[in-house]
């Protein structure tokens, strides 16, 4: 039963370092696209990857079986919504006309 | 293993704070609707971990799921608001 609990921290663990390198893109990174990417990857995975971990505790050591199959449907859920909240917004910013950001010796 | 939930609380709450900058002195208004949006998916991990922290997930795991609802369609109407608009 330890293994399962070590799993379960290490799973967490990978969630908090992709929400830290999400966060690091959204502030370093030069224009909106880009900073797009790098929010709409990183915290996606994030949240799949902890729910994951989080359920994957409950389910062993407390025999909650009927939450841990929530937290799955939560965790698919914004893995199917939160792309699609991205691409939306990303297309309303290029048809109002947000520039993609080059290199200045290219413009 | 509800000290080291804690801890991951306490980390992505202060994410959540790097994460303000954007929003107080974003350049356009579409990077503040991402900054909310960002700060928002970092809540509902901080609210499971709350929920576990305080025994009471059954109760929270609703509240979580109305949360992650209302978050996506949030940045989806605005995103729908700026296309019809046609500027920023």
């Amino acid at each position: 039963m330890e293994i399962i609990k070590i799993i379960s921290i290490v799973f967490v663990l990978i969630g908090c370092f992709f929400f830290a390198t999400g966060t690091i893109g959204l502030i370093r990174f030069p224009d909106f696209y880009s900073r797009m990417h790098a929010t709409g990857k990183g915290d996606t995975l994030a949240v799949l990857i902890s729910l994951m971990g989080i359920a994957l505790y409950h389910i062993f050591y407390h025999g909650a079986v009927l939450d841990s199959i929530k937290l799955i449907v939560i965790a698919v859920f914004v893995f199917l919504a939160n792309p699609t909240a991205t691409h939306a917004i990303s297309r309303a910013a290029f048809r109002c006309g947000v520039k993609p950001w080059t290199r200045e010796e290219n413009k | 293993m509800e000290s080291f939930y804690l801890g991951v609380s306490i980390f992505l709450c202060s994410l959540v704070l790097i994460c303000l900058y954007r929003v107080v002195f974003g350049p356009t208004i579409i990077d503040r609707i991402v900054s909310v949006g960002a700060i928002g998916t970092k809540t509902l991990i901080v609210l499971v971990l709350m929920g576990f922290i305080y025994k009471r997930i059954e109760m929270f795991l609703d509240i979580i799921m109305v949360y992650a609802f209302l978050n996506f369609i949030g940045t989806l109407a605005a995103a729908k608001y700026f296309e019809g608009r046609g500027e920023i």
